[in-house]
């Protein structure tokens, strides 16, 4: 398992290198010159002179060939120097360090919530197949597919608002801060992220537990007398999940460029609003310093199901 | 040896045995894919809404009017105005337009090029494959809506931005599917016996492999066009998408429009409404499709 872990870590650096290049060549094909862009302001009617523009490229750099760029850029990834901002100046890494924290609660969050409302409804409706409920219960997962996040988002907004004249608020807490305040901010944020992810997981769980309700050790275990209940919590379910997981890895990637959205909507302050401002103000280094971590979180994410997979399924083995 | 092939041909008279024509088939899908069913229907629908738009509205769809704001959904404006006092419903008609289009566009591009690159790469392998694969691999890294934002901020806002913007992102999507398609289907006898009667290497890719990729094909173009759909219209929300003069679902739903959703949710609920069922229209038809196409699943 250990050797497995490290070289599975050891094959981040390839896919790291090539998503840098691919996220550098993205950023480089803006069209017109970045310095001008910059200058000129998100409503693109500032005035400068020539001679701004010169002095921008010679402070960001910008005037050095692209491949020396490129490298000056990774070498100070290594060292977890990411820059600074182009539009306040500011150190990059410092923003996401204070702005990750809070998208990773939201995402996990989400993922506890995802679960714990998919997963015992897909059973649900897997034991009760072709019933009322089966039927109802499909309809909402594959209304829940159909509504994009923001759409939910704003629903449940609106919802909160007419229900307890509710708005977002202002500011974030901790979880360790205050844990009744972080989750009575983060819980409306998670269903809304949750629900078109909870869809998936839903109609996942049904169709893998029908499967295996099928099986001749199914059978077996309903032939030597054990109640339903057994058959199904201790011999079915935990078979069905294991494909279950390993679609909580692919979901993972959707809820954290979920947050984007959803931040947005519900002014939480994580990395999707860091984002979204570094896109509308085009602050180059930023932006690329976001891409990377989304590549990263998708790494990790694909790297933790792996590891699942393998502690649930004594199966499998990595050597 | 020709003689009694010719005879078995003649005895068994393939001629009596009639292909169904499109509009069989279609009745037929209807018959056993009810939900798929439906989904054609309501594509079909909005496809004629968007073509048939400027003889359906009631109103410009464009026209700011300062004696009309915000007014509830009335019989004078179905679904009612927005904050400038334009009529919803006919915004939400016009937003048909530009959904399908983005949706439509993105596909044939993207399932064309997906196409072509997917089956050379597995047909030829060796290095220009594994060079096309990790460049595919590390876009796909990038989730579709963050990858969307990055080449919205390199291309800068507008229609052609996001036009590129989404062929690319599905592009390589496309690729990786078809590819891994393709090269499963390279392994089949047939392609051997292809090759082995001295058949070229365009008309293997051509007459054996790209038709045989057509079954998934089809079912990942049909999610495409939903998932693109729902891209733009997230792109649009978020501000990063279409300018504020096209109309689109996600743009009707973005900018200022939660300081007056709680007081005015038809602003919102409408083009919110139109969006779902459209993406859900494609969501059971892919579904259906995929139950035909994929024998595994056939019949759960």
């Amino acid at each position: 398992m250990r050797t497995y872990l490290l070289r599975r870590l050891a094959l981040f650096v390839p896919t790291l290198i090539g998503a840098s290049i691919v996220i550098f060549v993205i950023l480089r094909i803006l069209p017109g010159d970045v310095a001008a862009i910059l200058l000129a302001g998100p409503t693109g009617d500032s005035v400068y002179t020539q001679e701004d523009i010169d002095n921008l490229r010679e402070s960001l750099g910008l005037n050095k060939p692209i491949p020396i760029q490129y490298l000056d850029w990774v070498y100070g990834m290594v060292r977890f120097d990411l820059g600074n901002s182009y539009v306040t100046n500011r150190p990059i890494a410092r923003s996401i360090r204070q702005q990750f924290p809070v998208s990773l609660e939201l995402g996990i969050f989400t993922i506890i919530v995802t679960w714990i409302i998919a997963v015992p409804i897909g059973i649900l409706a897997a034991i009760r197949q072709d019933g009322i409920s089966d039927y109802i219960l499909r309809g909402i997962a594959i209304i829940g597919l159909a509504m994009p996040s923001f759409f939910v988002g704003l629903l449940v907004v609106l919802f909160l608002s007419v229900l307890f004249n509710w708005i977002p608020p202002i500011g974030f807490t901790h979880l360790w801060q205050d844990p009744v305040v972080s989750f009575q901010q983060l819980v409306f944020p998670a269903v809304a992220l949750g629900f078109s992810v909870n869809g998936t997981l839903l109609r996942m769980t049904r169709t893998q537990l029908l499967e295996v309700l099928r099986d001749d050790y199914v059978r077996t275990a309903r032939a030597k007398g054990l109640s339903e209940r057994v058959v199904v919590m201790r011999h079915a379910v935990r078979n069905a999940l294991l494909p279950v997981v390993t679609i909580a890895g692919a979901q993972m990637g959707l809820i954290f460029s979920g947050t984007i959205v959803i931040e947005n909507i519900f002014s939480i302050p994580g990395i999707g609003r860091g984002v979204l401002q570094a896109m509308f103000f085009r602050d180059l280094p930023a932006v690329q310093a976001y891409l990377t971590y989304f590549v990263l979180v998708a790494l990790v994410a694909n790297l933790l199901v792996d590891l699942t997979y393998a502690y649930l399924d004594p199966r499998i083995r990595y050597s | 040896m020709t003689t009694s092939q010719d005879s078995i041909a003649a005895s068994v008279d393939f001629g009596t045995v009639k292909r169904p024509n499109a509009a069989q088939q279609l009745l037929s899908f209807m018959r056993t894919k009810p939900l798929g069913g439906t989904g054609v229907v309501i594509l079909f629908l909005a496809a004629l809404v968007a073509v048939g738009a400027p003889a359906i509205v009631p109103y410009d769809p464009w026209d700011i009017n300062a004696t009309t704001q915000l007014l509830a959904p009335s019989s004078q404006f179905w679904f009612g105005t927005d904050l400038l006092g334009r009529d919803i419903f006919s915004r939400t008609v016009y937003g048909t337009r530009v959904s399908l289009f983005v949706g439509i566009i993105a596909m044939l591009v993207a399932t064309s090029i997906g196409a072509f690159v997917g089956i050379v790469s597995a047909y030829y392998g060796g290095k220009t494959d594994l060079v096309i694969q990790r460049f595919i691999d590390s876009i796909t890294y990038l989730p579709s809506l963050v990858l969307g934002l990055a080449l919205m901020a390199a291309f800068g806002p507008g229609f052609t931005s996001l036009i590129l913007a989404m062929i690319i992102i599905f592009t390589s999507r496309g690729v990786r599917i078809i590819r891994s398609q393709a090269l499963s289907i390279r392994e089949l006898p047939y392609v051997d016996a292809s090759y082995s009667i001295g058949a070229s290497d365009l008309r293997i890719m051509l007459r054996h492999i790209l038709p045989n990729t057509f079954g998934p094909m089809m079912v990942v173009a049909t999610t495409m066009i939903g998932s693109a759909i729902v891209i733009e219209a997230s792109l649009s929300f978020l501000g990063v998408g279409l300018p504020p003069h096209v109309i689109s679902w996600g743009g009707m739903l973005s900018g200022e429009i939660l300081l007056d959703f709680a007081s005015a949710p038809w602003i919102g609920i409408f083009p919110g409404m139109a969006l779902t069922l459209v993406v859900f229209a494609i969501n059971v038809l892919g579904d259906a499709m995929r139950d035909i196409f994929d024998p595994r699943l056939r019949g759960r």
